[in-house]
């Protein structure tokens, strides 16, 4: 991470190429990409500092849409090409961009790693719930039944949860949102960016062509006050259209049930209040889901660390200092030497 | 077939001898490499020519005394330059039955066996399942066999310090360091000085070491006396003059790397897993922080390419290695390396195949994966490294050539060039030419849009544009580009372009290389021996001892495996035959066919041991006297 001011003052149409931009009409990622565009601005990066760094697919496209520097990779290997990238300049923002199948599938090990190492990237995962590009074929988040082309009597394997796989690998910051949460999606992208380490964002991505609608339960307008809940840390869970629902813990379990506040003696301080920087709660909010639950969305996880990259160039450094200007000839010459004349 | 020192040959009784081949062997927990290091280290402080081949078990800890567990470590030394670990021991020193049931059938007639009778216990033939004492059936009346209780020996030198047993018997590797250092003349001196540093902090074990060594070196001092032994002195050999150390192939191409990030005044991202026998590589260079190198430890082979190549798109010189399994999981990334034209080194240090193949042992049949191993039309560059020394040098290249030509490279070793010393020059760093970076510098805004596609007229190479550089924004990836732009294309006769391109730019790589040259003989003749890689100790050795027969046969070495210096057809056709020994099935052979339609003799050997130099004679005598009947 690395806030700069830049001389002048930029806008969306910085950040925009000149490239035509090649998704289906009306995919999601068309939502996500101006939300960037918009936001980066607002957060006051440079382009010459920001990168992005994608795999394979068609969320992968999105570099060349961003007028950064930007490096569409191979399929999965992203975070571990965005790792070298830090290695290398831990001066430069970057973000990966990545796909369910992309991030979860073929390179569900970097990720892990890059989570685990807390390498300071940027990493949104376009959850769409299907393999977009290679048309179609269910992913590892499809819901069990989905069916695809490789899967034409529904698929019979249990989906991974991004959320819970990221918190398992040690994620410091977990947050999701929606493709078509204009409002919140820029605190998102802010608050990522700024998180030191890595941070990871699951977004709810709508493929209009190969999985329409997967996500409508809690994101069609007339469900989703009802259906999802945003957490804001320091504040009660608190959803729905009348804001009188709320997540309490049952008493005596560490399970949570839907209450009504004003309903069978249930007041506001009942309600369970967010805390970001518990882990166990994190775990809890991510499992919840409709119908019987909202979705819960927001930054659901934060409890920074050193990063990875920062603590590799901290022992670099200390050692460069005690060993001073290298001479390479006296390197090699150290140990046993003997001259011939 | 005349015999040489090479081709076998025992030790006088007494006195001054040409070359020397020790082998020392014993169970894996016996210390057998470190007393092969440490004799090494004496052989060079004393001028000597050496060549040392250390022959690990694959085991880490081998159940004690079997076979399977038996470490050995062979050094062949002399008066001259010595170009192999030498074919077969004259000398064997044997810390345990198993050492000697392994390693018995490698030595002729005469050859002198050192053993340590305290192992030869019926427990120990057991577990090595050997059914009579060899030492009693008479299997050894063909030898010279010196009988030592050397771990009754050392438990006496050391009892003093108060040692379990076991302890004890730790130092029996330097009491019989002790006595070879004794029997070849060779001085104590900066053995002692070596233990003092080691364990500068346990004076105990200090002490009880250095008392064993000298324990070693007086029971040769008082047998000599008592006619039971005899002494031999190895003169010095006349090597070039300047400052000397001895280097493994992992050392000097660790610090070939470091020089050449310090030569290019760029630093260097080192990304590697672990895998044997590539490893020293990647502790030598996290050692190494000084001279501006980051190691990364990474995941698996794929992260660490792909790391390697994300440091490289961000401004540094970026560095993978592995050996053959490891290398094949990194293709995918070296072809978007090859697709995105930046630069990348890849060190393969080859070792047995397919699959986990041997581990341990040495092969060089990892060829076709390096020169061919890719999906699409997806030329690299490749380099073989010849001999320990030589990694160093073809470090530096392998990075001169990815940045000048912003392309990947692969660097051909193997286990037996990574972990076998010779005596090594000492390279001036400041004479060595530095390596120009052609960063594109910042443009001001309102300047044109910065095209990452421009190329440089002579060598083809792409631009290197550093993120963080304002005004050179830009995308790249694998899919194909633009010739013009950079920006994706699917035309398909920008397709047919640009893999022109990508050809054209390594192919005339072989413009900017060393024309190849013939390493030892004549420039024509009637027989050419090439060879590639770690081949080059044997061959070497085996046509100077065919043409001090009066043979009419050369020495042909390749570096340049891709592309091959430009004259080397020419060359290779002004001999009547060739000969292409190689520890593979015939890779190189293929590639050679392949360029020049050549008809050429396969010498293979795959059983994980180095060329003998006599298999090389002896094909050498066998295609001259194939020739002559024609
Ligand atoms: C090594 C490799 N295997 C397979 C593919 C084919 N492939 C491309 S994208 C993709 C899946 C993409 O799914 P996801 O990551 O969810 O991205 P989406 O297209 O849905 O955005 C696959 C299997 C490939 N490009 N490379
Ligand atoms: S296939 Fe789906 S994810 Fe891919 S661009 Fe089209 S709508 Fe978007
Ligand atoms: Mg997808």
């Amino acid at each position: 991470m690395n806030v700069q001011t830049p001389a002048e003052k930029l806008t969306l149409k910085d950040f925009s190429t000149d490239q035509e931009v090649r998704w289906c009409p009306g995919c999601g990622d068309y939502a996500i990409l101006k939300c960037m565009q918009r936001t980066l601005p607002q957060m006051g990066v440079s382009r010459e500092n920001t990168v992005f760094v994608s795999g394979i697919g068609c969320a992968a496209r999105f570099p060349y849409y961003m007028e950064t520097y930007g490096f569409h990779t191979i399929h999965g290997r992203a975070p571990a090409i965005a790792t070298g990238v830090k290695l290398a300049n831990p001066e430069l923002d970057v973000w990966v961009v990545t796909g369910d199948g992309d991030a979860l599938s073929i390179g569900g090990n970097h990720l892990m790693h890059a989570l685990r190492r807390n390498v300071d990237l940027n990493i949104l995962l376009f959850n769409n719930e299907i393999y977009g590009l290679t048309k179609g074929q269910y992913s590892p988040t499809s819901h069990p039944g989905t069916r695809s082309p490789s899967t034409p009597y529904g698929s019979v394997d249990s989906p991974l949860n991004p959320c819970r796989f990221a918190l398992g690998s040690g994620a410091r910051f977990v947050a999701r949102t929606v493709d078509t949460a204009q409002k919140h999606m820029p605190e998102i992208f802010t608050r990522a960016h700024a998180h030191q380490g890595a941070s990871f964002v699951e977004i709810f991505q709508n493929c209009i062509v190969y999985n329409d609608g997967v996500f409508s339960d809690f994101t069609d307008k007339p469900v989703a006050a009802d259906a999802q809940l945003l957490a804001v840390h320091g504040e009660p869970l608190i959803f729905g259209k009348e804001k009188n629902k709320g997540l309490r813990l049952k008493p005596g379990t560490l399970a949570l049930e839907v209450v009504t506040i004003g309903e069978e003696g249930v007041s506001v301080e009942d309600i369970l209040v967010h805390d970001q920087t518990s882990e166990t709660m994190a775990f809890i909010l991510t499992k919840l889901s409709p119908p019987d639950f909202p979705m819960v969305l927001g930054v659901i996880y934060e409890d920074p660390a050193s990063s990875y990259e920062r603590d590799v160039y901290r022992q670099y450094e200390s050692v460069r200092k005690e060993r001073g200007t290298p001479d390479f000839n006296a390197f090699l010459a150290k140990g046993d030497t003997w001259r011939v004349s | 077939m005349q015999t040489d020192s090479e081709t076998g040959k025992n030790l006088p009784t007494t006195g001054d001898v040409e070359s020397v081949v020790i082998r020392f062997a014993g169970d894996s927990g016996d210390g057998i490499q470190l007393l092969g290091a440490q004799f090494t280290t004496s052989t060079a402080l004393a001028g000597s020519g050496l060549s040392t081949f250390p022959d690990f078990p694959a085991e880490i800890r081998a159940p004690l005394g079997t076979t399977f567990g038996v470490s050995a470590y062979q050094i062949k030394f002399g008066a001259r330059k010595i170009f192999t670990s030498g074919d077969q021991p004259d000398v064997l020193v044997a810390l345990n039955p198993a050492a000697l049931k392994v390693n018995v059938g490698l030595l002729l007639e005469g050859s002198l066996i050192v053993v340590d009778t305290g192992t030869f216990v019926e427990r120990n033939f057991k577990k090595a399942h050997i059914e009579a004492d060899p030492l009693e059936d008479g299997s050894l009346a063909k030898f010279q066999v010196l009988k030592i209780d050397i771990s009754r020996l050392t438990m006496e030198a050391v009892k003093e310090f108060g040692l379990g047993n076991k302890d004890a018997l730790r130092s029996k590797n330097l009491w019989a360091l002790g006595l070879m250092l004794w029997m070849f003349d060779h001085d104590r001196a900066p053995i002692i000085e070596w233990l003092n540093r080691k364990f500068a902090k346990n004076e105990n074990i200090r002490d009880a070491n250095i008392a064993a060594l000298n324990a070693g070196h007086a029971f040769g001092e008082t047998s000599e006396l008592s006619g039971d032994m005899r002494r031999y002195t190895v003169g010095a050999a006349s090597l070039e003059p300047g400052l000397y150390r001895t280097v493994t192939g992992a050392q000097a191409l660790s610090w070939g790397l470091a020089a050449a990030g310090q030569l290019a005044k760029t630093p260097l991202v080192f990304c590697s897993y672990p895998i044997t026998p590539a490893s020293p590589i990647l502790h030598l260079l996290a050692q190494m922080k000084e001279f501006d190198i980051v190691t990364f430890q990474a995941e698996d082979e794929i992260a660490a390419v792909c790391a390697a190549l994300g440091a490289s798109y961000a401004g540094s010189i970026g560095v993978t290695s592995s050996s053959g399994p490891g290398i094949a999981l990194k293709g995918e990334a070296m072809g978007l390396a090859i697709s995105t034209e930046l630069p990348l080194v890849i060190v393969n240090s080859q070792r047995g195949g397919p699959s986990t193949g041997l581990p341990t042992k040495t092969e060089q049949s990892d060829l076709y994966q390096a020169v061919y191993g890719r999906n699409g039309d997806a030329p690299m560059p490749v380099l073989a490294t010849r001999s320990p020394g030589d990694c160093f040098f073809i470090a530096v290249e392998a990075v001169r050539l990815a940045i000048k030509y912003m392309t990947p490279v692969m660097i051909l070793t193997d286990g037996y060039i990574g972990n076998a010393a010779e005596p090594w020059k000492l390279p001036d760093f400041n004479a060595l030419d530095p390596i120009a970076v052609p960063h594109v510098a910042a443009r001001p805004s309102g300047a044109e849009p910065f095209n990452p596609s421009v190329r440089d007229p002579e060598t083809l190479a792409r631009v290197w544009a550093k993120p963080g550089t304002k005004g050179l924004e830009h995308r790249i990836g694998g899919i194909e580009k633009s010739h013009e732009t950079g920006h994706i294309s699917y035309d398909p006769a920008n397709h047919q372009k640009m893999t022109q391109v990508r050809r054209d730019k390594i192919a005339g790589i072989a413009k900017d290389i060393p024309p190849q040259e013939v390493d030892f003989g004549e420039e024509s003749g009637r027989l050419a021996v090439i060879g590639w890689g770690s081949t080059y100790g044997p061959i070497a050795r085996a046509v100077r001892i065919a043409r001090s027969e009066g043979h009419d046969v050369s020495h042909i070495h390749l570096t340049y495996i891709n592309p091959f210096p430009e004259n080397l057809g020419e060359l290779l056709s002004r001999f009547d035959r060739i000969l292409v020994p190689e520890m593979n099935m015939g890779q190189l052979i293929t590639v050679l066919r392949d360029h020049f339609l050549l008809q050429a003799i396969s010498l293979c050997k795959v059983s994980g041991q180095p060329f003998k130099i006599s298999e090389i004679i002896e094909a050498i005598h066998g295609q001259l006297s194939l020739q002559a009947a024609e």
